[in-house]
């Protein structure tokens, strides 16, 4: 089994779909290769994971989907942020940096 | 906002299911592909590069399964899978359905009906505006008997129009009576009518609507008014006018004089006494124009009037009672009834008056009935309990059976949850099949139950329509059995091992003792709550025997009553009417059949009772005043010890001469020979002070009621009768069939006289009536224990039936190495009886405790009565042992080959 994103803390999978999107509308793929990218291999979401993620934040309103036609000349869903997403990605990328730091600093201490 | 929009998606995806599944799929396909792209981009061939796609991300439609799980809406699909299934297996087993379905219907029917019963009587309140803040007035405690009264807490005329004058609690204040009958209408189409006196501003103080018409003001209640307009209630106008317009303007003859119907009343009012209705209205000044003979308005003696308020804005019925009380001694003071002996006027003015809340009207039906039907509602709720013993148990055995398809489901995937689901559903399936016709079955419970509680003379009226109220009750039971039932057995196989019950395969060797060890406290609870419901049921059936077989001292068969009214008549001297009388008794006695006859002021056991205050060689006491005409002690064969009977010779010139009971002898002569002895009566309104002289004594008989003490009775002569009136009841005795008589005495009664009116009825009959309460108890706490009983040997059977399967192997077992079949039966039987001897021991002791609550509903028997615990628990035994004795005996009869050959 190849799923590292069960090593993610629960909920930040939505928090890294969010940044990713943050940059430029995406589809699923697309998504799940930047994050391993981005990770440097570190993360790698299943399709199942990856897609019910995508789904919560779809209900939540947090971000919109489109179909396109990719540069391959494929029909693929297209995410991208809505306001409130980027709200949201700011809002919790400020709340994760407290709760590193803080963790940090309690490793640390010893 | 998002909330709105996972609203919006989830509809979408449920209702256009076939869409959003394939945008999925394709999205997610499209993911594949790109993958597979990727790596073909980096040297794979597209065969192994989508294979490997493939193995990284899992089965496709495992993945599918994940995303749609996520949403709400999967919740609602898998619960209506979970319906689908639920309904399919239960289909295929009908007669498990059908049992289940009607045992809950049974429980849920009667537990509705009776509820219906308990809420029509006692927790709805009057069909008025604002019932809240309607307060009762009433006497302190009650007027304690004095003067003449329907009820002790009514109040008098007078006293009302005090009360009205000088109160300052009520924005307003009415008054009304409704234990009349009057005729309607003329010749062969004369027909009765219930009557409500009321004042003219009850309706506007109730805040009670006309629904035609115009109903009573102050201006219709005018002193002598007369009789001019009158109100009918909606049922009225529904039978009389068939609901028609024009009946509003129209007359109608009431004892013969006609009055215009001015309108009519909404369908909810019932009036204020729950179970008896009303059919006209009429303002108290009309009373004169009905009772010409006494102005019952005047008199202070005769407490009729039930009297209400409505408190004003900021009162309490508190401030109320204390300003009624600070208002008393003026108001008792100016009504004080004259001709009475001094110490009874001290008991007058020392009433006080209090304000009672009044929001659910009164109800002589809740007094009766109470205790009753709560114990009723208990006994029902119970018999539920058995029912859902019954099928916990069955769920229990079909658990059993299908532990193989739960361990597949399991083993497949299934989570224990959805299992545990799964069988709730069907739990509720079965609970809501159970609600549905158990309402239907309410309606014809609470028909019968009322059918059983109404008499010829007084038929019982209530809304036992269903309401909200009736509605939540039945669901809750349903909700609260479903979960009962259905939670132990779901909980059950949803803990099976998916390893050992597959290892295990068809033949259930590994059953494990405990589920047995919960099939057996279910059933042992079952015995024990069965036993009490049929030693309850038990003491209700001897109590009533007790009632119906008791000596009351007379002999009531054969004896039927006239009542007769002679105030058509309209006779100008009262002296004539002793005369009318002798002449009809004489002719009633040589009619064929009678066997004899003779009046009495007095019907023994219909509630009534005339009491008059004594002194006697200067003690005083009291003593209950009967006068009957000659042959009433014959009439009534009641044993005439000493002296002799009254007889023509008595007259009102003669000394005043009196027969009195042995309670009379042994309470105020100490046995003494009472003949000769004289006694002197107190004064009161009509009934002068008189010295009677001891003529005869009598044997005991009840007086008011079957479970009184007998007291002490004086019979006077009628010839003596000082208060005598137009109307009297003729007891006469006849083995002759009563409708023979009747018809021969209203012949000979028209002969005689067209104008008298009467009326007839068969005194046993009367008596029995007026046990309805203690019959109903009999009736309904015998079926249900009945129920009860046979539910229990039903979940007996069963679980015999169960445990005797699943040892089947062994029985062979045993058989082949030479057990022989009474040794079989024998050992199951063994079983039955240690659940016996527990449930039994069980039952006996909440029995103990729960009965000694319903001393007060017992005649002749006291609650640990031994002949009924021990019918009971005999009965119970019998049942018991006669439903393992079959499943013991299928047993015995395995062939052990084909018992191992199983193995």
């Amino acid at each position: 089994m190849t799923d590292k994103s069960s090593d993610l803390v629960q909920g930040t999978l939505d928090m890294l779909i969010l940044k990713t999107l943050a940059l430029e509308p995406m589809h699923g793929y697309g998504i799940a290769v930047r994050l391993e990218q981005m990770s440097k291999g570190v993360f790698r979401p299943n399709a199942g994971s990856l897609f019910m993620a995508i789904q919560r934040l779809q209900r939540d309103g947090l971000i919109k989907g489109e179909w396109k036609s990719t540069e391959n000349n494929r029909r693929a869903k297209y995410y991208m942020l809505t306001d409130q997403g980027r709200k949201r990605l700011n809002s919790e990328t400020r709340e994760w940096g407290r709760q590193v730091a803080a963790i940090a600093r309690i490793l640390e201490a010893s | 906002m998002s909330a709105l929009r996972s609203l919006s998606d989830g509809l979408r995806s449920l209702f256009r299911r076939e869409q959003v599944n394939r945008e999925l799929d394709e999205e997610l396909k499209g993911f594949l592909e790109m993958a597979a792209e990727e790596k073909v981009k980096q040297g794979m061939n597209r065969k192994d590069a989508l294979r490997a796609v493939r193995l990284e991300s899992g089965n496709l439609e495992v993945t599918k399964e994940t995303v749609r799980s996520a949403g709400w809406e999967f919740v609602l699909e898998t619960c209506c899978q979970d319906l689908r299934y639920a309904f399919r297996t239960l289909r295929k087993s009908p007669g498990f359905t059908a049992t289940a379905i009607f045992t809950l219907a049974l429980g849920i029917g009667a537990n509705t009906a009776i509820f219906q019963l308990l809420d029509a009587v006692r927790l709805r309140s009057l069909p008025v505006s604002a019932p809240q803040s309607l307060a009762l007035v009433e006497i302190k405690g009650g007027n304690h008997g004095f003067g003449v009264s329907n009820r002790d807490t009514n109040l008098t005329y007078p006293l009302f129009e005090q009360i009205r004058a000088h109160q300052k609690a009520f924005s307003g204040v009415f008054a009304w009576s409704g234990s009349d009958e009057v005729a309607v209408g003329q010749g062969s189409q004369q027909r009765k009518a219930r009557v409500l006196w009321l004042t003219g501003n009850t309706f506007a103080v109730l805040g009670v609507p006309p629904i035609k018409g115009r109903l009573f003001t102050d201006q219709d209640d005018r002193p002598d008014c007369g009789i001019q307009g009158v109100v009918i209630s909606y049922g009225f106008w529904q039978s009389e006018f068939g609901g028609r317009d024009s009946a509003i303007g129209s007359k109608l003859l009431i004892q013969g004089h006609p009055a215009e119907v001015l309108g009519v009343t909404p369908p909810d009012f019932f009036g204020f006494e729950v179970g008896s209705n009303f059919d006209l209205a009429e303002p108290f000044c009309s009373v004169t124009a009905f009772r010409p003979a006494a102005s019952v308005l005047a008199r202070r003696d005769l407490f009729w009037l039930t009297v209400m308020g409505r408190l004003k804005p900021g009162w309490s019925t508190e401030q109320a009672s204390a300003h009624l009380d600070a208002i008393s001694p003026g108001l008792f003071e100016a009504t004080e009834p004259s001709a009475y002996s001094t110490k009874s006027q001290n008991t007058y003015r020392a009433f006080r008056l209090a304000a009672y809340p009044a929001a659910n009207g009164l109800s002589d039906l809740r007094e009766t009935y109470d205790a009753s039907l709560l114990l009723l509602l208990g006994i029902t709720g119970l018999v539920l309990l058995i029912a859902c013993a019954n099928l916990t148990n069955l769920m229990l055995v079909r658990a059993g059976a299908r532990e193989r398809e739960m361990s597949v489901r399991l083993a497949c995937g299934a989570s224990r949850w959805r299992l545990v689901r799964q069988l709730l559903t069907e739990g509720l399936l079965l609970a809501a099949g159970g609600a549905f016709l158990g309402l239907y079955l309410a309606r014809i419970f609470g028909r019968s139950i009322l059918w059983l509680l109404s008499t010829e003379r007084n038929v019982l009226e209530l809304n036992l329509a269903l309401d909200w109220r009736a509605l939540l009750f039945t669901a809750s039971i349903a909700v609260t059995t479903c979960l009962v039932f259905g939670l132990a057995p779901a909980f059950r196989s949803s803990r099976a091992e998916p390893g050992d019950a597959l290892k295990s395969g068809s033949r259930g060797v590994t059953t494990g003792l405990e589920r047995f060890s919960f099939q057996r406290i279910l059933v042992v609870s079952q015995i024990a709550v069965s036993l009490v419901l049929l030693v309850g049921a038990l003491l209700f059936v001897r109590s009533f025997c007790n009632l119906t077989t008791f000596d009351p001292g007379f002999r009531e068969k054969d004896i039927l009553l006239a009542f007769i009214n002679l105030e058509p008549m309209h006779l100008t001297d009262i002296e004539q009417y002793p005369t009318v009388i002798r002449d009809l008794l004489a002719q009633i006695r040589s009619l064929p059949g009678v066997e004899s006859a003779a009046t009495s002021t007095h019907v023994p056991l219909d509630g009534s009772s005339w009491t008059l205050g004594l002194q006697i060689d200067s003690r005083e006491g009291w003593s209950k005043f009967t006068w009957v005409s000659p042959g009433y002690f014959e009439t009534m064969q009641i044993a005439l010890l000493t002296g002799r009977d009254f007889n023509d010779r008595d007259t009102q010139a003669s000394p005043h001469v009196a027969i009195v009971n042995e309670a009379f002898v042994q309470k105020y002569l100490n046995g003494a020979n009472p003949i000769g002895r004289t006694f002197r009566s107190v004064v009161e309104p009509g009934y002068p002070s008189t010295d009677y002289e001891i003529v005869g004594v009598v044997k005991n008989t009840k007086y008011a009621g079957l479970r009184e003490e007998t007291p002490p009775e004086s019979f006077g002569a009628a010839s003596q009768f000082p208060a005598f009136g137009p109307w009297f009841s003729i007891f006469l005795r006849s083995s002759s069939p009563p409708s023979v008589v009747f018809s021969a005495l209203r012949a000979k009664i028209n002969e005689l006289n067209p104008e008298i009116r009467s009326d007839f009825s068969v005194f046993r009959k009367d008596i029995e009536n007026r046990l309805i309460r203690e019959r109903m108890m009999a009736l309904l706490s015998g079926f249900f224990g009945a129920l009860a009983g046979l539910l229990t040997m039903i979940g007996l059977y069963g679980v015999i039936s169960y445990i005797v399967v699943t040892r089947q192997n062994e029985i062979g077992v045993r058989m082949a190495l030479g057990a022989s079949r009474g040794n079989i039966v024998g050992m199951v039987l063994r079983q039955t009886v240690v659940l016996l001897a527990l449930g039994t021991a069980l039952g006996a002791a909440s029995a103990v405790a729960v009965t000694r609550g319903v001393s007060s509903l017992l005649f002749g028997l006291q609650p640990d009565d031994p002949a009924s615990f021990i019918g009971a628990s005999i009965l119970l035994i019998a049942v018991a042992l006669i439903a393992s004795f079959l499943p013991a005996r299928r047993a015995s009869r395995v062939d052990p080959m084909v018992a191992l050959r199983y193995e």
